[in-house]
């Protein structure tokens, strides 16, 4: 076991201790306090436990927590991985991974990382890879606005930390993009952008932004356009920087998640891993802390689904589309969620309405307006527990905000 | 209005469409269906004409470069004045709501606005208005109507103060709103704008209704069970500790007449 300077021994004891008795008190799984009270006491506590790891960062709006899965799998076949496999994507999260005493000392480190600390996270890890998946509206009460985080993102990669790494980035997504600084190595891949209305207007000059019918984009002022990529996702087919392809069969639902994988197998080739090889390891994930879920028994077929902001859900909406079962919508807006439900309203929840809906959560009664104006005829159940007893029933889909995903979980878990 | 059918414009909707403030659309379109009274809506992208005979014109929030860019475009038709000179409805939030006024911050600088409201938005050195927003009417702005209490959500940077010409649209219990004499909003003829997402329609359906009835002439009442209740929760959620008392509000309505009467 390593051995460290005192005052980070002493945050790391303290640190365990912390997350041992919070997993006894039975507050969570424990995941960040530990990491919270190390980094209290030793500011440089991920600085130091991430000095000399390989380490491989994940980050955007939406995708992180499957493609860190995804990647973790592949990245496996390079040698060990500790990975933030629950989720827990802030600082705190990372050190808790870290703390870990029986971790190898070798092992990569493969992580998510919230988009607003990914700059301070580069900082501290000199990752050797950092993917860029997409930048979209989420909890706009809590984050600078869009293009302000992909501007810190330019930022960010441009330090002396970030000399050595190689981006993995969506060139699909124009302001991922125009994250990129000029000079960083990057690798680009065609993941594909289903949620444009985030980048109507040019990164750069500020005018309109134009698709055209391959979906490339560019701006129609500047002339800025979608860089020329290695990878390319067409479908279910990835074709690969090496000139070959690879299918991709995936056991969890979406054209989002081909998009996650294709991403994963483009980084996680940068360690050398064969694209076929990558993509064998993505086909094992079935479960993403919670998301894709069978939530009632593997003999049913209705599934949990995480959908927070509009870009996921145009995503959700297209997987509930495929078996249009009943489906329970559990809303909150809590911090986590963003304050401010209004997001809900560029959602099109009027293709739910030919199927049985159910409200419920701590905002069930915001999105059951949204559903009124949608004429999506459908019945608020509280509590949670009663909203999902009749879910069983119906084998409905469940798809929560993020807060309301975490009740669920735990609901289904205790259940 | 030549038919029957209410044209309902959402004006740059892909530019100023970031905060939901589409759903002020729906609200409109629906609360018309509703009574069986048609309306339509059109996305109207300025750079491309802009209708002069729609009905009700809204603009939504967004963020600094389209704000900048839907009101380049915006300022090179003069559709929408002379339709607010025919007596044409504008309903403007945040992003909008600083468009229609005299100038706007950006970037850095400052840029003219269409000149439609006597308003000026400035750039803030302190921190960022975001949260819930409860504001009283101010009965006399809207030519006497009994709206109740305004809620909605607010999230902007900037402060709007009004001119002589414009008149304050509510007064500020709970929150920022325009940043300047406590007040909220501003109203001018027809034209109105407010700081309040929600969206604002959606929280206050009696601000919907308004806006229709200076559309349409009166309107037979409608109650929605979901919306009633949603009023109750966030007001429930808005008259706890953080609000001020009734004395406050003279007070800032009081400001308001001194300095402008």
């Amino acid at each position: 076991m390593r051995q460290f300077a005192p005052r980070l021994s002493v945050a790391l004891a303290v640190g365990r201790t912390a997350r041992r008795l919070s997993k006894l008190a039975g507050r969570g799984r424990g995941n960040v306090v530990g990491g919270h009270i190390a980094l209290g006491i030793e500011p440089k506590a991920l600085h130091i436990l991430a000095a000399g790891r390989p380490t491989l960062l994940v980050s955007g709006t939406n995708g992180k927590t499957t493609t860190t899965r995804f990647l973790a799998r592949a990245a496996a076949l390079a040698g060990p991985v500790v990975s933030n496999d629950d989720g827990a994507n802030l600082p705190r999260g990372l050190v808790s991974v870290l703390m870990d005493p029986h971790i190898e000392t070798s092992a990569r480190l493969v992580a998510e990382v919230d988009e607003r600390w990914l700059s301070a996270v580069v900082e501290a890890t000199r990752p050797e890879v950092v993917v860029l998946l997409n930048l979209s509206r989420d909890q706009l009460d809590r984050m600078e606005e869009v293009r302000g985080t992909a501007s810190r993102w330019r930022d960010g990669l441009s330090i002396d930390e970030a000399t050595r790494t190689t981006v993995v980035a969506n060139a699909d997504d124009p302001i991922v993009v125009a994250a990129v600084p000029e000079n960083a190595k990057t690798v680009w891949v065609g993941a594909g952008l289903r949620w444009r209305d985030d980048a109507a207007t040019c990164p750069w000059c500020g005018q309109r932004i134009a698709w055209d019918s391959d979906d490339r984009w560019r701006c129609v002022e500047c002339g800025r356009t979608r860089p020329t990529v290695s990878w390319q996702l067409d479908g279910a087919v990835l074709h690969t920087a090496g000139g070959g392809h690879v299918d991709l069969v995936l056991a969890v639902p979406g054209r989002h998640n081909l998009a996650n994988a294709a991403m994963a197998v483009a980084a996680a080739a940068q360690l050398g891993v064969a694209p076929a090889d990558a993509a064998r390891a993505c086909a094992t994930v079935e479960n993403v802390a919670g998301r894709y879920q069978h939530a009632w028994g593997p003999a049913h077929r209705g599934r949990v689904y995480l959908a927070k902001n509009p870009a996921g859900w145009i995503e959700t909406l297209d997987v509930l589309d495929a078996d249009r079962r009943p489906v329970v919508l559990a809303f909150n807006s809590n911090g986590p969620d963003g304050r401010d439900p209004s997001w809900i309203y560029d959602v099109a929840f009027e293709r739910l309405a030919d199927r049985r809906v159910i409200v419920t959560g701590e905002r069930a009664t915001d999105l059951s307006v949204r559903l009124r104006y949608a004429d999506v005829a459908h019945r608020v159940v509280t509590p949670l527990a009663a909203a999902l007893a009749e879910g069983r029933d119906v084998d409905a889909d469940v798809v929560a905000s993020y807060t309301a995903f975490g009740a669920v979980r735990h609901e289904l878990d205790d259940g | 209005m030549a038919d029957s059918t209410v044209t309902i414009a959402v004006l740059a909707p892909d530019l100023l469409g970031t905060y939901g403030d589409i759903g002020n659309a729906l609200v409109l379109e629906r609360r018309l269906a509703w009574r069986g009274l048609s309306a339509e809506v059109l996305g109207v992208n300025p750079g491309a004409g802009v209708p002069e005979t729609a009905d009700i014109y809204l603009l939504g929030g967004g963020e600094d470069a389209q704000q900048t860019l839907a009101t380049t475009e915006l300022v090179r038709s003069t559709a929408l004045g002379r339709a607010v000179d025919r007596g044409a409805v504008v309903f403007a939030v945040c992003a909008g709501f600083q468009i229609l006024g005299h100038r706007y911050p950006a970037a850095g600088t400052e840029r003219p606005g269409l000149g439609l409201l006597d308003v000026d938005s400035l750039r803030t050195t302190g921190s960022r208005a975001v949260g819930e927003l409860l504001a009283d009417p101010i009965a006399a702005s809207v030519g006497g109507a009994e709206l109740g209490p305004l809620t909605g959500f607010e999230n902007h940077a900037a402060r709007t103060r009004l001119g002589p010409a414009a008149r304050p649209l509510a007064a500020v219990v709970n929150g920022v709103g325009n940043g300047f004499d406590n007040l909220e909003g501003a109203v001018q003829g027809r034209v109105v704008g407010t700081y309040l997402h929600g969206p604002a329609l959606a929280r206050n359906p009696a601000l919907a209704d308004l806006l229709l009835s200076w559309a349409v002439g009166e309107l037979t009442p409608l109650a929605v069970d979901e919306v009633d209740q949603l009023r109750r929760e966030r007001l429930i959620g808005q008259t706890g500790a953080r609000a001020m008392k009734g004395r406050s509000r003279t007070r800032a309505w009081r400001n308001w007449q001194t300095r402008w009467t």
